[in-house]
């Protein structure tokens, strides 16, 4: 055979993924655009009705706003606060510390449990009116909170959870920083920079790229929250619908109601969402976004 | 002269203080920073001990204090919520939890294999555009594609059959480790593989003589990725399994949530801990694949 490969091999290979991506990805994809403008209860054939769909979700449809607002809520602080501390837990591990192996098991075991039903569970135990964190809150002298029954708390308690889970985004920021050459901070301390100069000027925009990595892919898990507010309320988004993402909503027309146009509309707005944050984020990136050996055209 | 010896004497003075004065700095840092890492551990740590400590307690005890040592360790908890309200025991769900990811993991770590042997040693046709879906779908929410997807399968009439859950995994539906895989393989060098071909292996001897065994640790951490997400995975088998007899453990859990919610806490604690058990266990036997794996393919979770 020697070096003559048939220019045809390489594309049976990838042949299992060409198959899946249309069949299960690219035609669904289509396939949801297309639904969006239909009238489908599922038991009868979808019918076009234009933007119908569109019109109701944007101008009438209050429990749509509700969800969208408290799904933006959600996205704005839950990211922030989960990059934050990775990254603080991160640059605090990146020491010559003899226990860093079992401080990033450590922190990394709840990354491996929080999407599980039982950590949502835990999470209902944890912050019931008589769970966990009341007990130790009123052992200290204060007042029992009502975290599900509140609504200014509920949503956090799923920030928290998922906050909780910082620790695969860690691992990625501790790769990064383990990959800065000593050098450049010797550099640093030559030129008689202190440490919070040193990392806001060198270590930062150096880890950038992680940073933006990590930012595009938990926004986008952010914005598809579902297991967390969906066991930990019963489905309800209770109380006050605080917790009701936009995901849920999704489930609940398509899945309890069987409307599927009108599911398949939402899932396009929150697409759109997503798509344009995200857009905005590669856009800012050139930016804020320092590549190693990047000529910049 | 005098002045001349006493010069490198105190520049060695001021050296070795400086030094000191480092060590001391350094040492004051290091243990702050333990300080902070062993607190915020515990924080993060204590809901799952907690967990494990109250599965054991007695339901009267369960609300009554804070910490996770049982005064009277029962295993109540555990028998009544092995047997559940249902026709069936845990065990039974655990079993099918298994059926569901063994042939999803086989199927996910052989295509991603081909499929990523595919894109990083071999030139075709349409390549670039390719791989361009491969990233797209990596960043492509789920959302979008759910109903259609949900549709489809009940055309085919899979729907209340794992069928949906193994088919897109065992064609290399999971872009994630598609990419990680071919991250993997772009860092080894094709020296071996060459050489392989000159003896006159063909492309498949290559691939699996050559290629693979390079290839297996991130395989194994394919494989444990896969198996850790399904064993959470909670949406899948509730959209597409509706019998309670297949349902895996997310689903049965959640069940015994809504039936014995009222004041049985032991049992559905103690069933919780248990349903993280073989993560955990798989976790700690292999940390390392997960470290690397995340390290290079950068992950969800």
């Amino acid at each position: 055979m020697g070096g003559s490969d048939n220019r045809w091999v390489g594309l049976a290979y990838v042949a299992p993924y060409v198959v899946g991506l249309l069949i299960f990805t690219a035609i669904p994809f289509g396939a949801s655009f297309y639904l969006s403008f239909t009238d489908y209860p599922l038991l009868r054939d979808p019918i076009w009705i234009g933007l119908q769909n569109y019109i109701e979700l944007i101008f009438h449809d209050r429990t749509f706003h509700r969800a969208l607002q408290v799904t933006l809520t959600y996205v704005f602080i839950t990211v922030p606060l989960k990059l934050t501390f990775a990254l603080l837990i991160a640059y605090v591990l990146n020491y010559k510390l003899k226990a860093i192996g079992f401080f990033r098991t450590a922190y990394y075991v709840p990354s491996i449990l929080g999407g599980s039903v039982a950590i949502a569970v835990l999470w209902r135990y944890i912050f019931a009116d008589i769970g966990l964190v009341n007990m130790i809150i009123t052992g200290l002298g204060f007042e029992a909170i009502n975290f599900f029954g509140d609504p200014r708390y509920a949503l956090f308690t799923i920030t928290l959870l998922r906050v909780w889970q910082f620790g695969s985004a860690m691992v990625i920021f501790l790769a990064a920083l383990q990959s800065i050459p000593a050098h450049v901070y010797e550099a640093a301390a030559i030129d008689g920079a202190n440490k919070a100069q040193t990392f806001f000027y060198i270590t930062l925009p150096l880890i950038t790229p992680v940073i933006f990595f990590n930012l595009i892919l938990q926004m986008v898990e952010a914005f598809q929250e579902f297991n967390g507010p969906f066991i930990i309320t019963d489905g309800t988004g209770a109380p006050l619908r605080s917790t009701y993402l936009v995901p849920l909503y999704i489930y609940d027309k398509a899945f309890r109601q069987f409307d599927m146009g009108y599911a398949s509309a939402i899932a396009w707005i929150l697409f759109a969402i997503i798509m344009v944050l995200t857009v905005v984020a590669f856009w800012s990136s050139r930016h804020w976004v320092y590549y190693a050996g990047d000529k910049r055209s | 002269m005098t002045s001349l010896a006493n010069q490198p004497q105190t520049l060695l003075e001021q050296a070795r203080a400086h030094n000191a004065r480092t060590r001391r700095n350094q040492m004051i840092s290091t243990v702050v920073r333990y300080g902070i890492l062993a607190i915020v551990g515990f924080i993060m740590l204590y809901p799952l001990l907690w967990l494990v400590g109250a599965s054991f307690k007695t339901n009267a005890e369960i609300f009554a204090s804070p910490s996770f040592i049982p005064e009277n360790p029962t295993l109540e908890g555990y028998q009544r919520g092995w047997d559940t309200s249902t026709r069936w025991n845990f065990g039974h769900f655990f079993l099918n939890t298994l059926w569901i990811i063994i042939p999803k993991t086989i199927g996910t770590a052989i295509s991603a294999t081909l499929v990523a042997y595919g894109f990083a040693r071999f030139e075709f046709p349409f390549k670039k555009i390719l791989f361009a879906t491969v990233i797209a779908t990596l960043l492509l929410p789920n959302v979008v594609t759910r109903i259609p997807q949900y549709l489809l399968f009940r055309d085919l009439g899979w729907l209340d059959t794992y069928l949906p859950l193994w088919v897109p995994s065992a064609l290399a539906g999971d872009a994630f480790f598609v990419f990680m895989l071919i991250q993997f393989l772009r860092a080894i060098p094709r020296d071996m593989e060459e050489a392989a071909r000159v003896d006159g292996a063909n492309t498949i001897q290559t691939l699996v003589f050559i290629v693979i065994p390079m290839l297996a640790p991130a395989i194994i951490s394919v494989c444990l990725f896969q198996f850790m997400w399904t064993m959470n995975d909670f949406l899948g088998p509730l959209i597409y399994i509706s019998s309670v007899e297949k349902y895996p453990v997310s689903l049965a859990l959640r069940l015994s949530l809504d039936v014995t919610e009222a004041f049985q806490w032991n049992q559905v604690l103690a069933m919780s801990a248990l349903t993280l058990a073989p993560s955990l266990i798989v976790f700690f036997v292999a940390q390392r694949y997960f470290i690397e794996g995340i390290s290079t393919g950068g992950v969800k979770g």
